[in-house]
């Protein structure tokens, strides 16, 4: 069994609105060490299906309809109560997130906010707790660890952040990172540090991480398995290769086809027409039908939604024969 | 950090200035003329008061002629009304407005800052509800309708209240708890919606990732940014409680500065009218610059050094 | 591709989003109805009461009965239309100095913002400057200037222009609080604005109305003004309640408005004094007051949070 199995797992935002079904039946699972992605425009679902794991939303307006998330065989995350759930959180899984600059708290100084995890989890006194927090600041290339230690935030650029968070969320050794598009804000140049810097941490510490982006060519470069998902579903998920190279569902070959690298020179950029579906509404049949230019429009499934099957060893797609062909 | 407080200390004598020539030109301006007190005053006699009191000078060397004797002598010139300095009618009646103003204050912030943390993080529920309701309350009902109720209902009713008068400590409580409500209301909205706009921002979901429990999560992480906005409140809300009230030293009859002021302007005396709004305007810059400071204290991206825009 | 679109962009404006969020707001929606009827019977029912200053000895402090539905002040007047036509007066003071204020903040604010630089600098340390004023002392000290003028004004139109003497006073007499009030009440706004102008004129739509030659000035006034109603609007609906609470403030101390005219500071002045034998003179207009104060406030706090663009996103 892996180290981390999701079930079916539904979150529903209960909204003035409507019920808007941000998260509608994702399963996947972490393996221990290994690397997972999970892909998707905004708002289909992929942050929330962490956030849910992790107890991070607000509830309300979310719920958790259904499923579970089986962590090391023993604990189910979405129904072990947040007194479990908070020793698991920060201590044997971390996260790190979008937005360097707005996660770290502006008010604290980066040492009370990086020994936090140890003094919370590991009862390590401060002093103690500092040494290692140097060390981990150290170990993710932050210049002079002891002396901009006791800096705040706002002395940082949004790559040293994101370093200090990676440390901030491996310093208590944790079994699995949630990675929430940790290089969208940054610049292209500090992207690849980082990608880099995540990996090396990864395979010295041995951690599994759920790498969370809208971004295919980082996925190629360090993931082992990918989940795509669309309008609060997972469309597709095989290896990394295969995806590459045999895609299979018409939302990814879309995805691919709209990467600049893959463009025949001169040729006009592709783009997916339109907007992801409404999630406040109920979708029947196939959610991409109305945006599916690469298959068959006419022949999706307009009364039922497709069922995941797995088409090859490994390689799982929602049966959609509109999307399929 | 030095420079910025001697910076603003410059400017706050800039403030006072401005604040002296408005009241000042405010001051000529005003209709009738001291000394109507006294009955059937001959014109001698009156111009007699008048040269004593230099009013018989032109309005520019009148104008020159306080400042420069508030910086050479120290004098703050006589009341025309009570025929007293006005540093005296200041420094007997400050303290009364400063112990009341004090505990006002206090009432206000052991009332206003929890009301408000614990309704940002019971959001939308029956005690957010309550507690803003309540919030509103003291702000729309005014001190001049709380005062004379209190009076009746509590004061008559509880022995050692007394309805009005300045003697035993126990007289502080009704005054200060009328003059400390309204700010109580403003401190717990400010509170709250700081709190919110704090417990709605990342780096919350950052400390939550981490595993840290939620009373930590509001004392360790949120409060310091969430009461910002209180603190810039509590300056010149400060100020005003601690320079007395007119209304409550009315009601009351507490012997304190603000009535002062209004008998200045009733009485047409406008050396006593100065001298107040000068002190006054004096503990608003001392109070601006103290949460100034503060607000430095507790934010470490405001820095003090280099706020000049 | 385009019929696409177009269904999202057919999508609501931004004034009347924020209606339809309103309009969810149970609070506010009752505010504005508690505000419409106190108007309505302050404007319009008023004229059909008795006369507020009609003086009955015989008949003071007489409880409810069908003369007077709520009894009689201390010297036998119909307390009901007296907190009707002290309605007037106080809702008059709260809208007409709020008008003054917004007037002047909205234009100093938008200038300091648009020029920028040193003028932006120089007009701003103003504000600051009056910002340290107290502003109530300067606001009585104001008064009690105007009021004198108002009343040279006053007995020049009685002699110049026959017009009725208690009219005449009534309007003259209150006229000076509106102006006080108005004149020292601009200073937040203009901050606000500024902020705001001074962020819109970054924009893109700014340029293109620049560089479709329209000068700086009509640029000003057309495009970036409009944009900053938003927070105006909250502004200017909770700076209303805030000028009434200061007219009575003024009127309780004998500074504002003076008898027989009354408002409801007089009112609840009056009543104060009578508290312990007629406490109605006191309750009645407390609680008038004090539901408009209530109304004005929740419904600026509704339109706060539904023009607020930050909170919609939750």
């Amino acid at each position: 069994m892996s180290l981390l199995e999701v079930n079916n797992l539904k979150t529903y935002f209960h909204t003035r609105n409507g019920i808007v079904r941000a998260v509608d039946g994702v399963s996947f699972s972490v393996d221990k060490g290994k690397t997972i992605g999970i892909v998707g425009e905004s708002g289909s679902g992929k942050s929330v299906s962490c956030y849910s794991l992790l107890g991070l939303l607000p509830m309300p307006p979310a719920k958790i309809e259904e499923g579970e998330a089986i962590f090391d065989r023993s604990t189910d995350l979405l129904s072990c109560g947040e007194k479990v759930l908070r020793t698991i959180r920060g201590k044997r899984i971390g996260m790190i997130f979008q937005d360097p600059m707005t996660s770290l708290n502006p008010y604290m100084r980066i040492a009370d906010q990086i020994i936090e995890p140890l003094c919370l989890h590991m009862k390590m006194d401060k002093e103690k707790a500092l040494k290692k927090a140097i060390h981990s600041l150290d170990e993710v290339g932050i210049p002079e660890p002891d002396n901009r230690i006791n800096m705040y935030p706002h002395e940082f650029s949004g790559g040293m952040r994101q370093r200090v968070m990676i440390a901030m969320a491996l310093i208590t050794n944790p079994e699995i990172l949630i990675a929430d598009e940790p290089t969208t804000a940054l610049d292209v140049t500090i992207q690849k540090q980082i990608l880099d810097l995540i990996q090396t941490r990864q395979k010295e510490l041995g951690t599994a991480v759920i790498f969370i982006t809208h971004d295919l060519a980082v996925i190629s470069e360090i993931c082992e398995e990918v989940n795509i998902m669309y309008a609060g579903r997972i469309v597709e998920k095989t290896d990394t290769k295969s995806l590459f190279r045999t895609p299979k569902h018409a939302y990814t070959r879309s995805l691919l086809k709209s990467i600049p690298a893959n463009q025949v020179k001169g040729e006009k950029l592709y783009t997916i027409p339109g907007l992801p579906p409404d999630t406040s509404q109920i979708i029947r049949g196939c959610a991409f039908r109305e945006r599916n230019q690469i298959g068959d429009q006419n022949q999706c499934l307009t009364n039922s939604r497709p069922e995941f099957k797995e088409v090859e060893p490994g390689h799982w797609v929602q049966n959609c024969p509109g999307c399929l062909s | 950090m030095l420079r910025f407080i001697i910076n603003r200390l410059l400017q706050g004598l800039l403030v006072l200035f401005a604040l002296y020539t408005i009241t000042f030109f405010l001051a000529k301006a005003m209709p009738g003329e001291p000394f109507t007190t006294e009955k059937n005053i001959s014109e001698e006699a009156k111009a007699y008061q008048r040269a004593i009191y230099g009013l018989d000078k032109s309005l520019f060397e009148q104008y020159l002629r306080y400042p420069i004797n508030i910086l050479t002598k120290g004098s703050f010139a006589l009341s025309t009304s009570k025929g007293r300095p006005v540093e005296d009618i200041i420094a007997q009646s400050f303290p009364n407005s400063l112990i009341l103003g004090l505990s006002a204050l206090g009432i206000a912030i052991c009332i206003g800052v929890p009301l408000g943390v614990i309704s940002a993080i019971r959001k939308n529920s029956w005690v957010d509800w309550g507690a803003m309701s309540i919030a509103m309350i003291g702000i729309c009902v005014p001190a001049f309708t709380v005062g004379p109720l209190l009076q009746i209902y509590i004061a008559s009713h509880l022995p050692g209240l007394k309805v009005a008068g300045w003697g035993s400590p126990a007289d502080i409580i009704l005054p200060a708890l009328t003059l400390g409500l309204t700010t109580a209301a403003y401190l717990a909205r400010l509170t709250r919606g700081g709190m919110l706009e704090i417990l709605s921002q990342d780096f919350i979901r950052t400390a939550k990732a981490k595993g840290v429990p939620s009373n930590k999560l509001i004392t360790k992480h949120a409060l310091r940014g969430g009461l910002l906005p209180a603190i810039a409140f509590i300056g010149p809300s400060f100020a005003a409680l601690i320079s007395g009230s007119f209304i409550v030293e009315t009601i009351f009859q507490v012997p304190g500065m603000g009535q002062h002021f209004v008998n200045a302007v009733i009485a047409r005396d406008e050396f006593l009218l100065l001298g107040v709004a000068l002190f006054f305007g004096f503990l608003i810059v001392i109070m601006n610059l103290a949460a100034d400071i503060l607000t430095g204290i507790m934010d470490p991206r405001v820095r003090l050094g280099s706020n000049q825009k | 591709m385009t019929n696409q679109i177009t269904d999202t962009e057919a999508g609501t404006s931004l004034w009347k989003d924020s209606w339809l969020r309103m309009r969810k707001n149970r609070i506010a929606v009752a505010s504005i109805i508690v505000f419409s009827i106190t108007c309505f019977f302050c404007f319009i029912v008023a004229w059909f009461c008795k006369d507020p200053n009609q003086v009955n000895l015989a008949n003071k402090f007489s409880g409810p009965s069908s003369e007077h539905w709520i009894g009689t002040d201390a010297l036998g007047r119909d307390l009901f239309s007296r907190i009707l036509y002290g309605g007037q007066v106080s809702i008059l003071v709260g809208l007409i100095a709020t008008t003054v204020s917004v007037t002047i903040g909205i234009i100093y604010g938008a200038l300091a913002g648009f020029f920028g630089g040193k003028i932006d600098s120089i007009m701003m340390r103003v504000v600051d400057t009056l910002f340290s004023i107290p502003f109530l002392m300067i606001v009585i000290v104001l008064q009690a200037v105007l009021s004198e003028w108002s009343r040279e004004t006053s007995v020049w139109i009685v002699s110049n222009l026959n017009w009725d003497k208690g009219f005449t006073d009534r309007i003259t007499n209150v006229l000076p609080l509106f102006f006080a009030l108005g004149l020292l009440g601009w200073l937040t706004l203009a901050r606000i604005v500024r902020a705001q102008v001074m962020s819109l004129k970054e924009r893109e739509f700014v340029e293109a109305a620049t560089s479709l030659g329209l000068t700086k000035l009509t640029v000003l006034f057309r495009h970036i003004i409009p944009n900053t109603l938003g927070p105006t609007v909250v502004y200017a609906t909770l700076s209303v309640p805030g000028f009434i609470m200061y007219e009575a403030t003024l009127s309780y101390l004998g500074l504002g408005v003076e008898s027989p005219n009354s408002s409801w500071g007089i009112l609840i002045k009056e009543g104060a004094n009578y508290l312990e034998t007629n406490s109605q003179l006191l309750i009645f207009p407390g609680i008038i007051f004090s539901i408009t104060l209530f109304a004005l406030n929740f419904l600026g706090d509704g339109l706060r949070d539904a023009l607020d663009v930050r909170a919609s996103k939750d």
